[in-house]
C-alpha cells in the first residue's frame, strides 16, 4: 500500500445520502435486513386489512335504506346510523324538542373549550361555568325553580368564603361587605327555618319540563363526567388536605375513605347507589335515579382526585409552608393563597387524564339503567328492523368517544409542555 | 441556674382558642361528631326502612339454596347449592379472569411498548396507533363490540367451524376434547408443583455459580425439562391413560369435551387489549426514562439488541415500571366486574342475582366490597414486596 503514489488513492464510493425521501426511507424502514423484512410484512398486512376495511366501510356500504333488510349482502350498513343518529345522540328526549340537548351539548363544549385557554384561567372561569351550567340545565330540564333557601344558602356560603379568604388581606370595607353578605344569608336562613319567611321560589320556565328519565345520549355522558368531576374536585381537595393533615382522626377518616373507594370497582358503587341509597334516606323521600348515579360518580371521582392532588401537595418544598406560616397567614389563607395555586398547577395534566378516564367510565351507568351515550347506541341495536349490524353502531360510538378522549389527551400533553416551560432549561 | 432555666422553659402563654393543639382537637372532635351524626342518621333510616319493608337482615341467607344456574365454574356447582357457594364460584371466576388478564396484558403490553421504541418507523407508528385506539374508547364498548362480533360473526352450533373433528368453533364458544378424569392427574399436578419448586432452586444455584465462576447455565432448558418433563414421566409411569372426552353435537349444542365460552373470551380479550395499551405506555416511559448511555454502553460491550433490552434496559426500567403497573393490575381486577354487562358470571354478577332474589342489598354489597378490597390489598402487598426486592440496593 505504501507504494501507491499520492493522488492515486482508491476512490471511495460517495456516502449514502441521508437527506431526502430516499434517505428517510433507508434510515427508518430499511436500516437492516430484519428491519426491511418487518417493513415489507407490515406493509403487506396493513394493505390487506385496509383494502378489506375500505371495501366494507366505503365501497360496498349502504348509506341510506328504508330497513335493515336492504343492507343484507352488502358492506357496512351506515343507513342504520342515518336512521338512528338522533336517538343515539339524544335518547328518548321528546323528538321535536331535541334542539335543546343539542344546544346543551354545544354549551358544555363551549365551556370546556373556553376553559382550556390559559388566558381564561382567572375569575372569568367562574362566570363561564356559572352561566354555562345554568344554561345547560335550563335547556335540559326546561324549567328551573330556584328556592329562596338556596339563594340564602349561596349568600351565606359566598360571604363566609369571602370572610375567610380576605380577612386580614382585603380592605376593611371589602371584608365588611363579605360579612354583611354572610349575615344576610345566615339571618335569612334562620327566618326561613322558623317559618317567618314564606316558602317562595323564583320560577324560570321558558320550555316544557323534561324529567331526567327521558334524558339520554351524549348530554347524559357529558353531564355525568363534567359535573361528576366538577363536584368531586373541591371534595377531592378536602380529602387530600385531610390525608396530609397532622390531626390523627382527620387523617384516619380520609385515608380510610380514599382507600375504601379506590379498592372497589365503580360498578359496586353504582349498584350500591341504586339499591342502597333509597334505604339510607328517610322513608318517603325518593331520589332521582340520574342523581343517584351522579352521586356515585362524584364519590368515586373524589377519591381518585384526592390522590392526584396529594401528589401535587407532596411536590411542594417545605419552605413554601414555612414561609406562609411566617407571614402570619391562617391555615385557610395559607392553603388557598400559597399552597393550592402551586400544587394544582402541577396536577392539571394528570387531572385531565383522570377526566378522560371518567368520561369513559360513565359508560358503566348503563348497568343501573341510565341511558348514556353507549346505552343509547346499544338500544339502537334492539330494533328488529335493523337487527344484525352491531359493528356499525359500535364503531360509530367508538369514533365519537375517540374524538373526545383523543383531543383531551393531546391537550393534556400540550399543557404539560406549556406549564413546564418555566422550570425547564 | 442556666440549666434550670432551660428545663423550665414554658410555651408562650396563648389564649385557649389560639392554641394550635387545642384548636386541632376541637376541630377533630367536631368533624368526627358530624361524621358520626351522619352515620347515625343513615343507619337509623336504614333500620327503619328495613323493618317497614320486612327485609330480613344478617347473613343467614348464605346457607339457603341459591336456585340459579351459573354458566361457567371451576368448582362443581349446581342450582341446589347454597348462595355462599354461588358467590364463591363468582369470586373464583373473577380471580380466573384477573390472573389470566394480568399475565396476558403484561406480555402484550410489554411487546407493544417495546415496539413503540423500535427503530422501524412503521412498526412504532402501528404500536402508537394501537395504544391510542384502545386507550381512548371505553372498555365497556370494546367488550360489547367483541362479544357481539363473536355471537354474530360465528356460525351456530350446527354449522360450527370444525377442525380435525375435535375443535368446534361456534357462537357457543370453542369446544375441544379434554382427557377423562383419571387418578393419575392428581400425581401429575403434584409433579408439576415439584418441578416449579425445583426450578426455583436450580435458578438460584445457577445464579450463584455464575456469580462465583462466570459459567452460564442453561436455566431455561432445565426449567422446561423439570416443569414439563416431571409430569410427563408420571403420566408414562401411571400407564399413559389416554381416554379423552370428545365434544359431540347433541340437539342444539355440544356435549362432552370442555368449552371456552364466548362471554369469557370477550371479557378476557377486551380486558387484555384495553389494559395492554396502558401497560405499553408505562413500559415505554420506563425505558425512555433511562439514560441513553445505558444502551450505548451495553452496545459497546458487544451485546445484541435483544440482550441489551433483556439484560440491561428492562431490569433497570422495571424499577420505574412496577408502581404504575401495580395500579394497572388493580384496574384489571376491578374492571373484570364489567363481566355483568355481557353476562359472564363473575362475583358482581353472582351477588347481583343474590340481591334480586333475597332483597338483602346491604349484606351482599358488603360481601362485594370485602372481596374486592382483600383481593386489591393482596395484589398491592405482593407488588410492594416485589418492588422492594428489585429496588436498587444502595450502599
Amino acid at each position: 500500500m505504501a507504494d501507491v503514489a499520492q493522488g492515486e488513492r482508491r476512490q471511495l464510493a460517495p456516502p449514502v445520502n441521508d437527506a431526502g425521501a430516499f434517505g428517510w426511507l433507508r434510515k427508518n424502514l430499511f436500516s437492516s435486513w430484519g428491519n426491511a423484512i418487518t417493513t415489507i410484512v407490515l406493509v403487506g398486512a396493513i394493505g390487506w386489512i385496509l383494502a378489506r376495511f375500505i371495501d366494507w366501510a366505503v365501497i360496498n356500504a349502504v348509506w341510506t335504506a328504508p330497513t335493515g333488510q336492504d343492507c343484507r349482502g352488502h358492506g357496512a350498513c351506515w343507513a342504520l346510523i342515518h336512521e338512528k343518529y338522533r336517538y343515539i345522540f339524544f335518547g328518548s328526549f321528546p323528538y321535536e324538542q331535541q334542539w335543546r340537548p343539542l344546544l346543551a351539548v354545544i354549551t358544555m363544549l363551549a365551556m370546556l373549550i373556553l376553559s382550556s385557554d390559559r388566558r381564561m384561567w382567572n375569575a372569568r372561569l367562574l362566570w363561564i361555568w356559572g352561566v354555562g351550567s345554568f344554561l345547560t340545565f335550563l335547556l335540559m330540564f326546561g324549567q328551573i325553580h330556584i328556592s329562596i333557601s338556596l339563594i340564602l344558602f349561596v349568600a351565606l356560603g359566598a360571604g363566609g368564603l369571602g370572610m375567610l379568604m380576605r380577612g386580614g388581606v382585603g380592605t376593611p370595607a371589602e371584608v365588611n361587605g363579605w360579612r354583611a353578605l354572610a349575615a344576610i344569608g345566615a339571618v335569612g336562613l334562620i327566618l326561613r327555618v322558623t317559618g317567618v319567611l314564606p316558602a317562595w321560589s323564583l320560577p324560570i320556565a321558558p320550555f316544557d319540563y323534561v324529567e331526567t328519565h327521558l334524558w339520554g345520549g351524549l348530554p347524559v355522558t357529558m353531564i355525568l363526567a363534567t359535573y361528576g368531576l366538577l363536584f368531586a374536585f373541591p371534595y377531592g381537595i378536602l380529602l387530600a388536605l385531610g390525608r396530609r393533615s397532622h390531626l390523627p382522626l382527620i387523617k384516619g377518616l380520609c385515608v380510610g375513605f380514599i382507600e375504601l373507594i379506590r379498592g372497589v370497582p365503580l360498578i359496586s358503587l353504582l349498584i350500591m347507589a341504586s339499591v342502597m341509597l333509597p334505604l339510607f334516606l328517610p322513608s318517603g323521600t325518593t331520589i332521582d335515579k340520574f342523581l343517584r348515579a351522579q352521586v356515585a360518580v362524584i364519590l368515586f371521582a373524589g377519591a381518585y382526585i384526592a390522590e392526584i392532588i396529594r401528589g401535587g401537595l407532596q411536590s411542594l418544598p417545605k419552605g413554601q409552608f414555612e414561609a406562609a406560616d411566617a407571614m402570619g397567614l391562617n391555615y385557610f389563607q395559607k392553603t388557598t393563597l400559597i399552597i393550592l395555586p402551586q400544587a394544582l398547577r402541577v396536577v392539571i395534566p394528570p387531572l385531565i387524564n383522570t377526566f378522560i378516564g371518567f368520561f369513559k367510565d360513565t359508560s358503566l351507568v348503563l348497568i343501573i339503567g341510565i341511558f348514556d351515550f353507549l346505552n343509547t347506541a346499544n338500544q339502537a341495536l334492539v330494533d328488529p328492523n335493523w337487527a344484525g349490524f352491531p359493528g356499525e353502531v359500535y364503531l360509530f360510538a367508538a369514533f365519537v368517544y375517540f374524538c373526545f378522549c383523543f383531543s383531551m389527551s393531546r391537550y393534556a400533553k400540550y399543557l404539560e409542555v406549556e406549564l413546564n416551560k418555566g422550570t425547564r432549561r | 441556674m442556666a440549666v434550670e432555666a432551660l428545663g423550665t422553659t414554658q410555651r408562650a402563654k396563648v389564649a385557649p382558642w389560639n392554641d394550635p393543639f387545642i384548636r386541632g382537637w376541637v376541630f377533630q372532635i367536631v368533624v368526627v361528631a358530624l361524621v358520626g351524626l351522619l352515620a347515625w342518621f343513615l343507619v337509623s333510616n336504614t333500620i327503619e326502612n328495613l323493618e317497614r319493608q320486612k327485609i330480613a337482615s344478617g347473613f343467614n341467607y348464605l346457607e339457603r339454596e341459591a336456585g340459579f344456574e351459573i354458566g361457567d365454574s371451576i368448582i362443581p356447582y349446581s342450582p341446589a347449592d347454597t348462595y355462599a357457594r354461588a358467590i364463591l364460584v363468582g369470586l373464583l371466576n373473577t380471580l380466573k379472569v384477573a390472573v389470566l388478564g394480568i399475565i396476558l396484558a403484561t406480555i402484550l403490553g410489554t411487546m407493544i411498548g417495546v415496539g413503540r421504541l423500535s427503530p422501524n418507523w412503521l412498526l412504532s407508528k402501528i404500536c402508537e396507533g394501537y395504544v391510542e385506539m384502545f386507550r381512548n374508547v371505553p372498555l365497556l364498548l370494546w367488550l360489547f363490540l367483541i362479544y357481539k362480533m363473536i355471537s354474530e360473526a360465528f356460525p351456530g352450533p350446527r354449522q360450527a367451524i370444525n377442525v380435525l373433528n375435535s375443535f368446534f368453533l361456534s357462537n357457543r364458544g370453542l369446544y375441544f376434547p379434554v382427557p377423562m378424569a383419571d387418578p393419575s392427574h392428581k400425581w401429575m399436578g403434584l409433579a408439576f408443583l415439584v418441578g416449579v419448586v425445583a426450578t426455583f432452586f436450580v435458578k438460584r444455584w445457577a445464579k450463584r455459580r455464575q456469580d462465583a465462576t462466570g459459567l452460564p447455565f442453561p436455566t431455561i432448558k432445565a426449567a422446561i425439562g423439570l416443569i414439563v418433563g416431571l409430569p410427563a414421566v408420571v403420566w408414562l409411569l401411571s400407564g399413559a391413560p389416554h381416554h379423552m372426552s370428545w365434544p359431540e353435537l347433541k340437539g342444539f349444542n355440544f356435549e362432552g369435551g370442555t368449552v371456552i365460552q364466548p362471554e369469557f373470551t370477550a371479557l378476557l380479550v377486551g380486558l387484555v387489549l384495553y389494559t395492554s395499551a396502558f401497560v405499553a405506555e408505562i413500559v415505554r416511559s420506563g425505558i425512555l426514562a433511562l439514560h441513553k448511555g445505558q444502551t450505548e454502553a451495553a452496545m459497546a460491550i458487544g451485546l445484541s439488541r435483544g440482550q441489551v433490552m433483556r439484560l440491561v434496559l428492562l431490569p433497570q426500567a422495571l424499577r420505574i415500571i412496577v408502581p404504575p403497573m401495580t395500579s394497572q393490575y388493580l384496574n384489571i381486577t376491578k374492571n373484570s366486574s364489567l363481566a355483568i354487562a355481557i353476562g359472564y358470571p363473575d362475583l358482581v354478577a353472582a351477588v347481583n342475582v343474590t340481591i334480586n332474589q333475597t332483597g338483602q342489598a346491604i349484606e351482599n354489597i358488603l360481601i362485594i366490597m370485602a372481596a374486592y378490597l382483600s383481593v386489591s390489598l393482596s395484589i398491592s402487598a405482593f407488588m410492594n414486596w416485589y418492588n422492594k426486592r428489585i429496588a436498587l440496593t444502595e450502599r
